[in-house]
């Protein structure tokens, strides 16, 4: 049973949630300021900022409960009006937003709560935080008085019944945890636990729930927030709760409803404070004497205890819940795992189809032939649709840079606006994953150095306020996602001078735009004039480069003086399938990833060395068959595969060119993990394996063999 | 009331993932105590409690007191007496016959 109940999933889940509740929070953030009428975001921050409390109240996480609640307190102001949203508030909550992030990090790395690190920062924020509730105590005064409610005055005596339900313990969650949770919204005066609800040990169920506990709570806090305390265990308990003030047939009624026997209830009552022995005793007496008991709603009605905006609270509370279940049931959480087991079958169906065709087409056997075809179409269909369920939205991504855009924008002093556009155009999860970094420093590149100053735009004739635009579209198999800013734009020559000082361009070599663009993409190349906060951190275009040719992408620049520039960055749909070049020495097949060919050569060699000359240049190659000691002799007619790798080429000496192939890519078990040159496997339609060679890892030797040759070159005279 | 004490002492968590485990190593205990007889509970060594554990020992107790005999929580350590302080159950335990 006891495997039933996995902590640690629900708290993961709990981290995916708050992580999530936490982006919801800072779009709404982002967007008030937009709004004519922004109540309805402000409710989605403050529900996000109160289910984020509620929801680690359960796990203890005592550091994110007491620092939220500052925060829900700000915006249970801001919704009331009291207090207003203005754009030093949203800073202000953006910045408790990512501190509250930070907190669940810590939580997710299994560190302790109190960080010496971190909370100088909390308690920063905090102070901040406090300034707008500091004249709470003076708003609230004249507001009790006119409701008259018992509450709202001061800390008042509540009494609470709690009867957990027979699952509670199984579905993960501690009884103990809501009262520590409780225990934060004020005092707990007593609490007794019924010992009458508990059998004895032959008769209990150890994993099953019997408790209930009576409290007499003393708190300023009104129904619905000691409510809320026990929001996420509702359904599976009993809760009454008698508020201060209560007539003492009130507490005759709960003393009537509850299974436990009536007298020991009474009389814990009176341990709990909540009522007299002396009224017990007289409550007693006229209970005897009076009618049938009332249901005890009637009689909240009958008392007025229950105000209309607590029962309004409730329903809007209730209909919110069935909304959040609705969106939920819309789209279902699968483990990435799971994925990629059933993108592996289908890898596996694809093949066992095509073993089947073949021999299908070997028997000539017509029927058999038409079915096999059918099969191969929907398998291919199979194909493509699991494949697009790895595929998710840019948007997400995309709209995480709002929040860049108006953070950088501050901090350069800058008026810059995001536009977005594309925010539907899909690609595998593994390339959104990957590409978020690149992105991030596109488009601050784009803010600090594209984007030209106020005065320089309006001697432009260009609007005051600045625009960074990111687009995505498909094209051809390819995603292609562009920055675009409407700054100054690449400055030709300077860059040109740029890199003639680097030794990166020839002197004398006419090179074209695209060209000289393209040098900022060079290691340790920056042109930026002054150094500003932004820059400087050691993370250059040419790592953004990199990343995307790590993807298999490659990224282009364009700029038009004056009027901008637009990074475009081109990256394949998915990394499970890629376009291969299939070469074969002995009976082995290889996979080199196609974009990587340059061109395909005869074989030559300087004799005796691993180095060819390719058109009066150095070429160092490897040799397949040596390298991965592929058995028999070399054919007659061998051929080199020129491959070209940021920028520098090497050949690989094969047997066979077998040509063009799409090439699903299998990942190698963690057998051949140690194994060098080889990324990846595929397998063939014929059923055999092919393994796909690590490009990166083989130029890397390749480059020392080269300086060996280099060396050799030279100290022989040319032409031996 | 008796000079003879059965003693258990229980060590780790006092848990919902082992009470089912807890609860037959009770049972176990307290037949073994004569009638009249108290069975004492040391859980200095116990790491980590929740209600799965609050409730063991109140059903132990209701056990014991139903067959004679006294649960006495002979000594606590800072998780269990955290949870008694927070339930206000310390004196429940307590010697109280």
């Amino acid at each position: 049973m006891a495997n039933d109940i996995n902590l640690d999933q629900v708290l993961q889940t709990f981290i995916v949630e708050a992580r999530e509740l936490l982006d919801d929070m800072e779009a709404a953030l982002l967007r008030v300021a937009d709004e004519a009428d922004p109540r309805e975001s402000i409710n989605a921050i403050f529900r996000a900022a109160h289910t984020i409390k509620g929801s680690s109240g359960l796990f203890g996480l005592d550091a994110v409960v007491t620092f939220t609640h500052v925060v829900e307190s700000v915006l249970d102001r801001v919704r009331d009006g009291e207090v207003r949203l203005d754009e030093s508030l949203v800073a202000l909550i953006l910045s408790s937003g990512d501190y509250i992030g930070r907190l669940v990090d810590a939580v997710e790395r299994g560190e302790p709560q109190s960080d010496p690190k971190t909370e100088p920062e909390g308690a920063a924020l905090l102070a901040r935080l406090q300034t707008h509730l500091a004249d709470k105590a003076a708003h609230d005064a004249p507001a009790s008085a006119s409701s008259g409610s018992a509450t709202a005055g001061g800390p008042a005596h509540w009494h609470l019944s709690l009867r957990f339900g027979p699952d509670v313990l199984r579905n993960g969650m501690d009884p103990l945890s809501f009262i520590r949770y409780l225990a934060t919204l004020g005092e707990i005066q007593r609490i007794v636990t019924l010992p009458d609800a508990v059998p004895g040990l032959e008769a209990l169920d150890p994993e099953g729930c019997c408790l209930g506990f009576e409290i007499g709570f003393l708190t300023s806090a009104d129904k619905a927030a000691i409510e809320n305390v026990f929001e996420f265990v509702i359904d599976d308990c009993s809760l009454r709760i008698v508020p201060p003030g209560s007539r003492v047939d009130q507490y005759i009624e709960l003393i009537r409803s509850l299974p436990a026997g009536p007298s020991p209830l009474g009389e814990i009552l009176v341990r709990c404070g909540s009522i007299t022995a002396h009224e017990l005793e007289a409550a007693l007496r006229v209970q005897a004497a009076s009618a049938p008991a009332r249901r005890i709603g009637a009689i909240l009605e009958d008392q007025g205890t229950v105000s209309p905006q607590v029962v309004d609270a409730a329903l809007a509370k209730q209909k919110q819940v069935r909304e959040a279940r609705g969106s939920e049931s819309q789209s279902v959480r699968v483990d990435a795992d799971k994925l990629d087991r059933l993108i592996n079958l289908v890898g596996e169906l694809i093949i066992a189809a095509a073993g089947a065709n073949l021999v299908a087409k070997r028997t000539r056997n017509l029927e058999l032939m038409e079915r096999n075809t059918t099969l191969s179409d929907l398998v291919e269909e199979v194909r493509d649709s699991a494949l697009q369920l790895r595929m998710v939205k840019i948007g997400g991504t995309f709209s995480r840079f709002k929040r860049v855009v108006h953070d950088v924008a501050r901090e350069l002093g800058k008026d810059i606006e995001l536009a977005v556009s594309g925010e539907d155009t899909e690609l595998d999860k593994t390339v959104v994953e990957k590409i978020g970094d690149p992105l991030m420093h596109l488009v601050r590149n784009a803010m600090d150095h594209g984007i030209d100053s106020a005065e320089l735009r309006a001697s432009r004739g260009k609007p005051a306020t600045g625009t960074v635009s990111l687009n995505a579209f498909h094209d051809s198999g390819s995603i292609v996602i562009q920055v675009k800013d409407d700054g100054g734009g690449l400055d030709r020559e300077k860059i040109l001078a740029k890199g003639l000082e680097r030794g990166l361009v020839e002197p004398g070599r006419t090179l074209s735009d695209a060209e000289v663009y393209a040098l900022i993409f060079e290691p340790g190349f920056s042109t930026a004039a002054q150094v500003t906060n932004l820059s400087g951190r050691g993370v250059g275009m040419d790592v953004v480069k990199r990343n995307i040719t790590a993807l298999r992408g490659n990224v282009a620049v364009s700029s038009e003086p004056g009027r901008g520039t637009t990074v475009t960055v081109r990256l394949p749909l998915t990394l499970a399938i890629i376009n291969g070049f299939q070469v074969a020495v002995g009976k082995s097949v290889f996979v080199v990833p196609m974009d990587m060919v340059d061109e395909c050569v005869e074989f030559s060699a300087e004799a005796g060395h691993d180095y060819t000359d390719l058109r009066g240049q150095v070429l160092p190659f490897i040799r397949l068959r040596d390298l991965f000691d592929v058995p028999g002799t070399a054919s007659a007619r061998q051929n080199i595969v020129v491959v070209k790798h940021a920028g520098e080429k090497f050949g690989l000496v094969v047997d066979a060119l077998l040509g063009e192939a799409q090439t699903v890519i299998k990942p190698l078990s963690r057998m051949f993990a140690q194994v060098r040159g080889i990324s990846g496997s595929s397998i063939l339609g014929s059923g055999d394996v092919a393994l796909i060679l690590d490009v990166p890892l083989l130029m890397q030797e390749a480059q020392e063999s080269r300086s060996h040759a280099a060396r050799e070159a030279e100290s022989q005279p040319a032409g031996q | 009331m008796s000079t003879t004490a059965t003693c258990l002492r229980i060590e780790g968590e006092l848990t919902i993932y082992r009470a089912a485990e807890l609860a037959e190593a009770l049972k176990g205990s307290l037949a073994q105590v004569p009638a009249g007889g108290a069975f004492e509970l040391d859980l200095s060594g116990v790491t980590e409690m929740d209600c799965a554990g609050v409730q063991l020992l109140l059903a132990t107790q209701r056990s014991a007191n139903e067959s004679g005999r006294v649960l006495r929580v002979a000594a606590t350590g800072a998780a269990v007496a955290e949870v008694f302080d927070t339930l206000q159950l310390a004196s429940h335990f307590s010697d109280r016959h």
